[in-house]
């Protein structure tokens, strides 16, 4: 493998966890503002209960992804830089809104109403902002006009692509979140929240699918070079919707925990995040070596060889520190039966 | 204005509001330990309850402090890709391990809060220090970005081009050790002075016994600890003005007012510098003392900003700047030193009133001089983002439209601003300090799950 292949693996790598990550996040705080009303159900508590104590450590991870992409691939940084200035400022306005209300809402539970209501809408535009840049990474919406790049927003915003995208987006936020916290539910023993949210990612699950069908068939007319590269994948599409196919048949299998409900929860989750894994691998492997088509790629972008050694082992040492810290934190707020059922998470 | 300086005004503006919030998430933590530590030696239930309502009070902060840190990062990228292209092949390191402490801090920090009634004391206290370990560590790696910017090393640029990379030179700049020590005390400092501040005026208006002796043990040790690092920040500062001498002499110039290069150079305190005439106006001078303190003798020849072609001359303004910052240090160690011998050598029990008032003082007054602070150092080094191998105007992006990207910013950071003071007033309002000094004298004590 070449220096160029390890950084594009890592960075991709980096972004899979956090889309994985932040579909659990913004779409835990969606379903807490939508639940919200309902006394009986324990399911905004479930919500709240698994995003207060890791929406930081999320947050960590987008910091991670521009980290790895300014250091790996300093070239590239400088054309999504120039390009992304407004969508990239947006987002992080909407971001800024987000986090401080979620954590204000905890606070002043005079007024969580509204404070969930603003953290929770925002929370949703985000996903739809931030999974822009990859159509915008597709090239047809940047112009260079004497040696400036500019992003066509008007082109951008009237293109079926992007907004295939955005419905990706959404529709998957809330059928990955769903599907979570149903299992967060039944690891808890919150039957009731757990047959809620198992009912919504049964409802969401075949419109993210659906949203998906809908980029290919738009991919086809606006990014051709992406959609023949990325047939020849087709393996790896097939074995997406298979998996997608399994975890539904998770959700009606008996459950092993308790006699009342059906599905196997865990199950589903893992055949869901093949699903996406196998997806992401398929778009990303095609996408090489484009990091920006058809000006920047993982070549021409690439950072000084010395830094990236330095880099490497710098890796290295700080996953070798990090993970015990993973592993405890796993514990504490996934395992630990004490935590899962408490009644309130402030 | 030119999308140049909209640029800079939008950075400026940007990092002039995460600092109060990094600053204090760097201070309050460290804060956070030392009550913890005092409740595990004294058993005194007065620092259980302290530390449980300063980390509420950081937990508060840090939903401001996260994301407004996140958008500084990211908006690097946005507004200076030509400095961040030369940055991610040069001096990626500081940024990448930065990450790293990020992880710490987030992790250990929501074990702190969230499980804090599921773990030990002893894992307690580990979890804090790792969350003051990581805050300070992540301010130390981006103030050695700063520190690069400054005094680069471990590169050349050669037509265009960088060449000659090494990582780990960049990464020990010559001033990185100095800067990095100097945002990190004076965070110290000014979070235990904030608290200083709180403490003080709750007194003032406080009449329950119980809870003014709880505030008094609030007070004394955020003195204490504001003190030790208010002197360390001046040691220290001295040693980042000997740094400039040696390295950006035309800051350390601009800084003090001397236009012509001399040995026996005057300090210049006060006043306003007059480029027309080169001179400051209504400055006290006191002879000799700049040399000196330039480089530990008098004859040391000092440069002064006639020596460098006009363009490069910083603004004239970072004289003020540069006073107010000293300034306010010197009047923190004094009041700190006041205040400790009026207690513990005099041994009176409570603060005259304009001593009271004082300290209620200090806790705005160090986070300004940090903010005129990092507007000295970052506009003391104009017209340069790299000192001498990247003029400001080259890195700037090429989009426009900056300006209404100013006035949303800015828009958030004044509705932010004003929702986190506005929470924390609701929070503790609703949580009045006698409750829980109640609760633990009954024995309920309940950590942090109220």
């Amino acid at each position: 493998m070449t220096n160029e292949l390890i950084a594009i693996t890592v960075l991709w790598g980096f972004i899979f966890i956090y889309a994985v990550m932040a579909t659990m996040d913004f779409g835990a705080g969606f379903w807490s503002m939508i639940y919200m009303n309902r006394e009986k159900t324990a399911a905004t508590n479930i919500a709240n209960r698994y995003l207060s104590p890791t929406w930081e450590v999320t947050n960590v991870f987008i910091v991670a992804i521009v980290v790895a992409l300014v250091s790996f691939f300093p070239g590239a940084t400088f054309l999504l830089g120039t390009v992304l200035l407004i969508p990239g400022s947006i987002i992080l306005l909407l971001l800024a809104i987000r986090s401080a209300f979620l954590v204000f809402a905890h606070i002043a539970k005079e007024y969580e109403k509204v404070l969930t209501y603003i953290s929770g809408i925002s929370g949703m535009i985000i996903p739809a902002l931030l999974i822009s840049v990859l159509p915008i990474t597709h090239g047809e919406f940047i112009e260079t006009v004497d040696g400036v790049a500019k992003l066509r927003m008007d082109k951008l915003f009237t293109s079926p692509h992007e907004y295939a995208f955005i419905g990706f987006a959404i529709s998957s936020t809330l059928f990955l979140s769903s599907l979570l916290l149903a299992d967060y539910s039944n690891e808890a023993n919150e039957l009731e929240a757990y047959q809620t949210y198992r009912r919504d990612a049964l409802i969401l699950g075949p419109i993210s699918l659906l949203m998906a069908l809908f980029i290919m068939l738009t991919m086809q007319d606006e990014a051709p070079w992406l959609y023949e590269r990325i047939m020849d994948y087709l393996p790896w599409l097939i074995g997406s919707v298979a998996m997608f196919f399994v975890a539904g048949a998770a959700l009606f299998l008996p459950s092993a925990k308790h006699q009342s409900i059906r599905g196997k929860p865990r199950l589903a989750v893992v055949a869901i995040v093949i699903q996406y894994f196998l997806a992401s691998y398929a778009y990303g492997k095609a996408h090489l070596p484009y990091m920006i088509y058809p000006d920047v790629t993982i070549q021409s972008g690439f950072t000084h060889p010395n830094t990236f050694r330095a880099l490497f082992m710098s890796y290295i040492i700080g996953f070798v520190i990090l993970f015990p810290g993973f592993i405890y934190f796993w514990r504490l707020f996934m395992k630990d039966k004490r935590y899962l059922q408490k009644n309130d998470p402030s | 204005m030119d999308d140049l300086v909209i640029a800079r005004s939008l950075f400026g503006t940007t990092m002039a509001f995460h600092i109060i919030f990094a600053s204090l998430g760097v201070g309050i933590p460290l804060m956070i330990l030392c009550a913890e530590l005092l409740y595990q030696k004294t058993k005194n239930r007065d620092y259980a309850v302290m530390a449980k309502r300063w980390t509420k009070g950081i937990a508060v902060l840090l939903g401001v402090a996260i994301p407004s840190g996140t958008i500084a990062g990211v908006q690097l990228s946005l507004l200076w890709p030509g400095f961040m292209e030369v940055i991610g092949k040069v001096m990626a390191l500081p940024f990448q391990i930065e990450i790293y402490a990020f992880f710490v801090e987030a992790l250990f920090m929501s074990i702190y809060v969230y499980a804090a009634d599921r773990i030990s004391p002893a894992m307690r206290i580990l979890s804090v220090t790792l969350v003051a370990l990581g805050a300070s560590a992540s301010a130390i790696l981006i103030t050695n970005v700063h520190a690069f910017e400054g005094t680069p090393d471990g590169f050349r640029i050669e037509n265009g081009q960088v060449v000659d990379v090494d990582p780990w030179a960049a990464f020990f700049n010559p001033s990185f050790f100095v800067t990095a020590g100097h945002v990190t005390v004076s965070a110290f400092m000014t979070g235990a002075f904030v608290l200083a501040s709180i403490s003080a005026y709750k007194m003032l208006r406080e009449k329950n016994k119980r809870v003014l002796e709880f505030y008094r043990k609030a007070l004394m040790l955020s003195l204490v600890v504001g003190g030790i690092f208010s002197i360390l920040t001046a040691l220290n500062g001295h040693e980042a003005a000997q740094l400039l001498h040696e390295y950006q002499p035309e800051k350390l110039a601009a800084a003090e007012g001397l236009f012509e290069t001399q040995s026996h150079a005057p300090l210049a305190i006060g006043g306003f510098t007059d480029p027309d005439t080169q001179s400051v106006k209504w400055a006290i001078e006191i002879p000799w003392l700049l040399s000196f303190l330039a480089g530990n003798s008098f004859d040391t020849v000092v440069q002064g900003l006639n020596d460098f072609p006009k363009e490069w001359w910083p603004p004239l303004f970072i004289h003020t700047l540069f006073n107010a910052m000293v300034g306010i240090g010197s009047f923190l160690i004094l009041l700190s030193l006041i205040g400790l011998v009026w207690s513990k050598v005099m041994k009176r029990p409570a603060f005259p009133r304009p001593l009271m008032w004082a300290i209620i003082a200090s806790g705005p007054l160090s986070m300004l001089a940090i903010e005129f602070g990092w507007i000295f150092a970052c506009t003391g080094r104009q017209p340069w983002v790299i000192y001498r191998m990247m003029k400001t105007e080259d890195a700037v992006t090429q989009s426009e439209n900056l300006a209404l990207l100013f006035i949303l910013f800015a828009a958030i950071y004044i509705v932010l601003s004003i929702a986190v003071v506005l929470v924390l007033k609701y929070y503790f309002r609703r949580h009045p300090v006698i409750n829980e000094l109640d609760s633990q004298e009954t024995g309920h004590s309940n950590h942090f799950t109220q």
